[in-house]
């Protein structure tokens, strides 16, 4: 019987958030690619929440663009509104987040896909990785077609083995009742990849003319938009907005709720997958916080096209009658129709630790996955994912140096490290606390710190990059001015310290240390500044950032050089910790194990202790010393 | 590369003790007891219950060294997570050296200094702070030393430190998770807790740094100097401190020109003294260089001596020293009290605030006075202090001054209403500075002092 072949330089597995950056990444890089997905539909499909961003997620999203990834552009096309989230903290936690439209965001990720050079899209269920000698060769698909490639990125989401359960109510499919993918899982243990079962949740989505906007709070967006991607045009974004609304769970809420925990799927035990701790249901809540008399229901719109409400925090797996119950004691929710019924999904994922800081396999070569297949969950985490796994797919291809940001670079790094590093038993959600160098990996400066990077792939054009080094130049020249301009205690600068109820000066003093006055800011002094050059907003807040934190961004900066000492000392993938008699056992097996490319990320495993890294210091030093010699 | 070698030593001194013990550690501490060890009871050691204690003899080939009990420790439980075994044997340098040498011809090396407790470190039975401590041990000068070198052994020091960084760890917690979850963590309030906190953990720390300060000194001894006029008797009570005659003494002034240092016990106390040209105005070229120096070592010794001949009335050289003494930890020695003098100890004490003593230097009398008096200035203030471990190396007490300053950095944040999300810049060093102090935090210092201190790679 005669089958299809066909061969392709890079083949993608899903074309959910991770999988369309891969994709992308790939075709970008002029590398033959084509993208499986269950169904052409549901390309950069949003089947949970409607918003992309969010704290620490803005960061992510901010950051793929400045490498030249997809998911900033597209959500600059299609939001409907948008917000900056902890405006009051300080500028490491300040987060964009947008509502999108999530037909538009389909959409128009689709047309990108279809219109992208070198790409293929393709439907069809991908059964089965082919590997010879360690190598991936290609994959075949449900019908018996072969596909011949040299890279594979694996980027599966949820699809893998899914079940969605509410109550006792279990249907095999993937989110939104599309089909499963039955087969791979076989495939890729058949290899001896380990597997893990995750679930997840997402809550009801309601009618907009049955919930009473009277009794909510409106939140509204931003006057002014900052947009995710540094190349889309500022004023390009300002436009109409829609809401979102506020409310509360009650008592009777959390009532309901525990009256019926038993029928939960959760504590009946008919799932078995483990949850997220950080994106809990409901149900989960008023469990944990028992002491907690409410919980916030945000009520976000899906979109411009529909009636459908999103019900954010309100996650559950109850039974069906359940549901209608508990969103009904929701003020503003007393006669709410439910269109779509919240629910949980179970789905296979692998266990992370099995790859490589580049998101390749350790024991097959030329496999690559992200996303939540990596279990991780978050359309912003899993495309962070994609977009790295498709550049190093397509660099292995084109015989190039890996990629690997470090956790003193991006959150990216943060995430892929803690990833293949940290033991993870549950989905991986990006959080602001997970980045230790925070104050430095800032959403507003993501283009100066990975711009450079991004265009050395090849994925920033040009004239992007030079805007970005341009940009930079600004920042210092303004900031060298600010620094050495000095103005007088004169009767101009004393009245203007009075007006922003600011100490007078007893003498002169430059520019730059009054911006550091918690109470002053670049834009206040404009009138006793002589020598200022029109700057755009953009290189101002860099600007007024500098200046206003520099001894704790100063601090940060040798802190991130402490960390480089440890990651700068190399360890061999091959590397025989047989060979260091002093280990303990479980810290010899856990390196054996996760094969840490430096001493800093071995430190980092869970199960090596610090007593363990000083040994294996001690032994480089002692093999470095006898070298030496 | 760290062989697995078995390594044997004598635990006690070689003394002339009643008793001493031979240690061995390694793999084949059991082969190498057993090939040396005769029970009359036929008892093998090598499948002995451990941490056991039994009677025998140990021989070289046929003849008996010595009748003896061995202790059998078998792995992990023992002092360097090896197996262990301990020979006590009869005291005595030459009976100990000939049963360590028997040990030695049966497969066992002689232990580098220290090697025990490297391999305890390496084995993780002791953090680096008890490492250290063991090599202070044996390198302490004095009982204080001692006792605190004993009590970070005992790891008070490292539950100290633990316990300051637990504190420390909870508020960085506290922030990240009220910024991770703002719905049900709030930082409302939390300012004013923190500061509370912070001001109690920079008064922590700095005590911690001062009596690291006086810890050291004590440990370290007490760097002096003898002040006074010429012939006032400095080098006679030098001498009479060290027992043994090193200045040159004779009734010319000004016979001491150069500075010299003698190290000498007073008590369980070490002092370092420097014995200085007498102040006075003078004309002589190299007595004058003696004298600037000598002002020079006051300006830095932690105790002042000032000696005064109560036959010679007090004249300006002794209010250049007064001067030099006041707002110092001084003790003022009112000498030949044996003859009837001018200068009085109630005028002395009024002029100057310090403890008097009369003494004799020549005849040696009053020096128990002095002895009191410089535990009161140094031991007695940190009595309290006795009962604690203290830090006394510099490589622990620069990572508490780091920790300190990140604190105060910490106060500064709070003060200035910074978000909250700053302050864990700084109590994140804080945490990993304190973290140094026990080697819970790694760094290239540490490795260096690791290599200085137990002399591997060499």
């Amino acid at each position: 019987m005669s089958i299809l072949e066909e061969t392709y330089d890079v083949v993608v597995v899903g074309a959910g958030h991770a999988g369309c950056e891969a994709a992308l990444a790939s075709a970008r890089l002029g590398l033959n690619t084509i993208v499986f997905t269950i169904s052409v539909d549901s390309i950069a499909l949003m089947p949970c929440n409607p918003n992309i961003g969010g704290s620490s997620k803005g960061h992510l999203v901010r950051e793929i663009d400045a490498l030249g990834g997809e998911m900033g552009k597209n959500i600059d096309k299609t939001f409907i509104q948008s917000k900056m989230l902890n405006e009051s903290k300080g500028p490491a936690v300040h987060s964009l987040r947008a509502q999108a439209d999530k037909q538009e965001y389909t959409k128009e990720m689709r047309r990108t896909l279809e219109n992208t050079d070198y790409l293929t899209i393709h439907q069809a269920e991908v059964t089965e990785v082919i590997v010879e000698d360690g190598k991936v060769r290609g994959v075949k698909t449900y019908s018996g077609a072969v596909y011949y490639c040299q890279a594979v990125v694996l980027a599966t989401g949820t699809y893998l083995r899914s079940r969605c359960i509410y109550g006792d109510v279990s249907n095999e499919t993937g989110p939104n009742g599309l089909q499963a993918a039955s087969y791979l899982t076989g495939s890729l243990e058949k290899y001896g990849v380990e597997m893990y079962r995750f679930k997840t949740g997402t809550p009801a989505r309601v009618d907009k003319r049955s919930i009473d906007f009277d009794k909510l709070e409106e939140q509204k967006g931003d006057e002014r938009v900052v947009p995710f991607s540094f190349s889309t045009d500022p004023e390009n974004v300002q436009k109409e907005q829609v809401s979102c609304w506020l409310t509360y769970t009650n008592e009777e809420t959390h009532k309901v709720i525990r009256d019926n925990l038993s029928r939960s799927p959760l504590f009946s035990g008919v799932i078995e997958g483990t949850g997220p701790r950080y994106c809990p249901s409901i149900e989960d809540k008023v469990v944990k916080f028992a002491d907690k008399n409410r919980h916030h229901v945000f009520i976000e719109p899906e979109g411009l096209y529909t009636n459908e409400m999103y019900l954010g925090g309100m996650s559950s797996s109850l039974p069906e009658d359940v549901q209608v119950a508990m969103y009904r004691t929701v003020k503003g929710l007393e006669n709410v129709k439910i269109v779509r019924n919240a629910y949980a999904i179970e789905y296979d994922c692998i266990n992370p630790r099995q790859l490589k800081p580049t998101l390749e396999f350790q024991m097959i070569e030329g496999l690559y996955s992200g996303g939540q297949f990596n279990g991780s969950s978050g359309y912003e985490e899993a495309a962070a994912q994609g977009l790295i796994a498709g550049i190093n797919a397509a660099r292995k291809v084109l015989g190039k140096e890996q990629i690997i940001l470090d956790r003193s670079q991006a959150y990216i790094g943060v995430l892929i490290d803690d990833l293949v590093t940290k033991e993870n038993h549950e989905p991986y959600r990006m959080m602001t606390s997970r980045a230790e160098y925070r104050l430095l990996l800032r959403q507003d400066n993501a283009d100066l710190r990975l711009s450079e990077i991004g265009h050395q792939i090849g994925l920033v054009s040009d004239s992007q990059y030079n805007a970005v080094v341009k940009k930079k130049q600004l920042i210092e020249e303004e900031i060298r001015r600010l620094k050495q301009t000095v103005v007088g205690a004169n009767e101009e600068v004393q009245s203007l310290l009075a007006r922003y109820e600011s100490t007078p000066l007893k003498t002169g003093t430059t520019l730059a240390e009054l911006i550091r006055r918690p109470e002053l800011s670049y834009e206040m002094l404009m009138e006793i500044d002589k020598g200022r050059k029109s700057l755009s907003q953009a290189v101002i807040e860099q600007v007024n950032i500098n200046i206003k934190y520099e001894g704790y961004i100063k601090r940060q900066l040798k802190q991130v050089e402490q960390f480089k000492k440890l990651e700068g000392k190399k360890l061999n993938e091959d590397f025989d910790y047989d060979r260091v008699d002093n280990l303990r056992k479980e810290a010899r097996q856990k390196l054996k194990l996760y094969k840490p490319l430096s001493i800093g990320q071995a430190s980092r495993i869970s199960g090596v202790s610090p007593a363990d890294i000083s040994v294996l210091l001690i032994y480089l030093e002692q093999v470095r010393r006898e070298e030496k010699r | 590369m760290e062989k697995k070698e078995t390594i044997a030593a004598t635990a006690t001194s070689m003394g002339n003790a009643g008793i001493g013990i031979i240690r061995i550690s390694g793999q084949e501490a059991f082969d190498v007891i057993e090939r040396i060890f005769y029970s009359p009871s036929g008892i093998r050691l090598k499948d002995a219950p451990s941490h056991r204690i039994y009677y025998g003899y140990i021989k070289d080939e046929d003849r008996v060294v010595d009748e003896v009990m061995v202790l059998v420790m078998r792995a992990p439980n023992t002092y360097t997570r090896e197996d262990t075994v301990e020979i006590d044997c009869h005291g005595g340098a030459f009976l100990m050296q000939e049963i360590l040498k028997v040990v030695l011809k049966n497969g066992a090396r002689m232990a580098e200094p220290g090697e025990f407790t490297k391999r305890a470190f390496l084995n993780g039975r002791i953090d680096l702070a008890q490492a250290e401590s063991v090599m202070e041990l044996i390198g302490a000068e004095n009982e204080y030393a001692r006792n605190n070198s004993v009590r970070q052994l005992r790891g008070e020091l490292s539950e100290k430190i633990k316990g300051l960084r637990e504190e420390i760890l909870y508020q960085i917690a506290y922030i990240e998770s009220a910024l991770d979850d703002p719905e049900h963590i709030s930082l409302e309030g939390y300012r004013d807790k923190l500061e509370v906190f912070v001001e109690e953990m920079e008064k922590k720390l700095e005590r911690m740094i001062k009596e690291s300060e006086d810890g050291r000194i004590l440990s370290n001894g007490i760097s002096t100097v003898i002040l006074g006029k010429p012939n006032a008797g400095k080098s006679s009570l030098l001498n009479a401190l060290a027992k043994e005659e090193r200045a040159i003494v004779t009734d010319l002034a000004g016979t001491t020109r150069d500075v010299l240092t003698e190290h000498v016990m007073l008590g369980e106390i070490s002092l370092h003294i420097a014995d200085t040209a007498g102040i006075h105005d003078t004309q002589d070229r190299i007595e004058r260089m003696g004298i600037k120096k000598a002002k020079e070592y006051a300006k830095r010794a932690e105790l002042l001596i000032y000696v005064v001949d109560s036959l010679v009335p007090l004249d300006e050289n002794d209010r250049e020293i007064i001067d030099i003494i006041k707002d110092r930890r001084a003790i003022i020695l009112l000498n030949k009290t044996d003859k009837d003098g001018v200068v009085k100890d109630k005028e002395l004490r009024e002029l100057t605030g310090k403890k008097v003593i009369g003494i004799s230097a020549k005849e040696k009398t009053g020096l128990s006075d002095l002895e009191t008096a410089v535990k009161e200035l140094f031991i007695n203030r940190a009595v309290e202090r006795q009962e604690e471990a203290c830090i006394t190396n510099i490589r622990q007490r620069q990572a508490v001054m780091d920790a300190y300053k990140s604190i105060l950095l910490v106060k500064d944040s709070i003060k200035n209403q910074m978000p909250e999300d700053f302050y864990t810049i700084d109590l994140m060093d804080a945490y990993e500075e304190l973290g140094y102090v026990m080697g819970e935090m790694v760094g290239d210092d540490l490795i260096d002092e690791i290599f200085r201190k137990f002399c591997m790679g060499k």
